[in-house]
């Protein structure tokens, strides 16, 4: 799709990527050491551990310009505090439904299992993310809210008499 | 000196929280002696002219409930707020959006669709729909413009005060009301309500299992609701543990699951988010498969986890023209 049109038109996506710090961080680490290259439309916050990981993150990161949240944690069983990358699943397929039920296309958002050894799957991972993201275009969420209810404020009219009680 | 002015209006809301008002039965009466009422007109004859005369800030406080959703609203709240020393959101639905927020899940077209066009009992040929102005032989007459997207009362005036509660309980308003006469305020943009999760004050409290943990989520039509179990551990999907207290557990009381009318405590920006967060670690299971087959039980997760505060929440609206998910 983007390959007709000229570069400078290619949309490219911001997309924020949640990395634990025991696996997934660690294998993007090993990514740039091997000087493995990827897109970089990928901007990573590294946190302690997927669990750790709040709802509230990749909403607030989608609402403040992200077009995708990527989410990577250690495989199942590998997870250094136990079982923080279960809650992260957990947690996760319901942010999905939660997404699906918004308009909001879940294929946007994506959690990943990448163990420190893997920062080809870091490469992989992270290209295959921007195309699908850049498929689906920019997601806008915050001006779109506003513009909203901006639109709403414009529209108004002079009201010359208005009733009391606002319920109707 | 004179007795400090009040008033109450309400915008899209049920109306509830005008009844809870007058639940505050006889303690109303200390109220009344108290102070003046310079605006109410739900329940005494005042015009919009009446607060148009008043000088600036010549309320002491003003108390408003419902949810911003049309132009009328927005030009009365923009108005009392000019009138008012203090503004209070009284409610869920000026705090948070409420019930009328949800409708942030369609398009005003859809909604009017729904209404004025699909319901059984309705036959509209011309499919007429409400109109911000409409030429008759007598004239022209209007209606306020209803906005595509709902807000929070604190999306369109500033706001000092928040009262928490679908409606707000009688205790918490009598002690805000208190503290207001009293001059012993919170800092500004306060929920005058506890700062703790529900759990805390339940009457089930020790009921909850050491470690709540689900194999499936249960709706209260599909079970017997046993009167004494944390509804959690009965896999009800109870909010508590992620909305304020201060209501006393008046649902569970009732043997019903918290819904969320209260709101997040202090430390939560998008509850709906953070009830996620907390309902779905719960769940008893490592496989993806079954994990998402325990969701399915969650039919409705917008509906259920933002019922009170879609407008107040990250995502603030639905974002395509049609919603498939929660209703057929």
């Amino acid at each position: 799709m983007s390959d007709n049109k000229s570069e400078e038109k290619r949309f490219e996506p911001k997309i924020v990527a949640f990395f634990c710090n025991w696996c997934t961080y660690t294998a993007a680490d090993l990514a740039g050491t091997a000087r493995m290259t990827y897109s970089p439309n990928v901007r990573v916050v590294r946190i302690m551990c997927s669990g750790r990981l709040d709802p509230q993150f990749v909403l607030a990161a989608l609402r403040d310009g992200a077009d995708g949240v990527l989410i990577g944690g250690c495989h199942p069983g590998d997870c250094h505090y136990q079982e923080g990358n279960y809650k992260a699943i957990r947690r996760f397929r319901l942010l999905k439904k939660l997404l699906k039920s918004m308009g909001i296309d879940d294929a946007r958002v994506r959690l990943e299992w990448i163990a420190a050894s893997e920062g080809d799957k870091v490469q992989k991972v992270i290209n295959e993310m921007t195309e699908t993201v850049r498929k689906l275009g920019p997601l806008d969420l915050e001006p779109k809210a506003w513009k909203l209810i901006r639109k709403t404020q414009i529209e108004l009219p002079k009201a010359p008499q208005i009733a009391l009680g606002g319920v109707s | 000196m004179s007795k400090p002015k009040v008033g109450f209006y309400w915008c899209a809301s049920c109306g509830g929280c005008e009844e809870a008002v007058v639940d505050l039965a006889e303690k109303i009466l200390d109220v009344v002696a108290a102070v003046d009422i310079a605006f109410w007109p739900v329940a005494l004859d005042f015009k919009r002219s009446d607060v148009e005369a008043m000088p600036d800030d010549n309320m002491a406080v003003c108390f408003i409930n419902g949810a911003i959703r049309s132009s009328e609203q927005q030009e009365m709240v923009e108005l009392l707020r000019e009138k008012s020393q203090l503004v209070v959101a009284f409610g869920s639905c000026a705090q948070l959006g409420g019930i009328p927020g949800l409708a942030n899940m369609f398009r005003r077209q859809d909604m009017f669709n729904e209404v004025y066009i699909n319901t059984a009992s309705t036959v509209n040929d011309g499919k007429v729909f409400p109109a911000v102005s409409t030429n008759v032989d007598e004239g022209t007459l209007t209606l306020p413009l209803l906005w595509d997207t709902v807000k929070t009362l604190d999306q369109v005036v500033d706001v000092d005060y928040y009262l928490p509660g679908c409606p707000p309980p009688v205790n918490l308003i009598t002690d805000a009301v208190g503290a207001i006469l009293a001059g012993k305020l919170p800092a500004k943009g306060s929920i005058l309500a506890p700062d703790i999760a529900l759990c805390e004050e339940c009457i089930r409290r020790d009921t909850k299992p050491d470690k709540l943990s689900l194999k499936e989520f249960k709706r209260p039509f599909e079970i017997k609701i046993d009167p004494e179990l944390c509804l959690l551990a009965q896999g009800l999907l109870c909010l508590g543990a992620v909305t304020r207290k201060g209501c006393g557990a008046a649902c569970v009381k009732a043997n019903m699951p918290c819904t969320g009318c209260m709101g997040p405590t202090d430390q939560v920006t998008d509850y709906g988010a953070k009830a996620i967060s907390a309902i779905a670690s719960l769940i008893d299971s490592n496989d993806e498969k079954e994990i998402e087959k325990i969701l399915t039980n969650i039919v409705d997760p917008a509906g259920t986890f933002y019922r009170y505060s879609l407008p107040a929440s990250l995502l603030h609206r639905h974002y395509e023209t049609s919603y498939e998910g929660g209703r057929k």
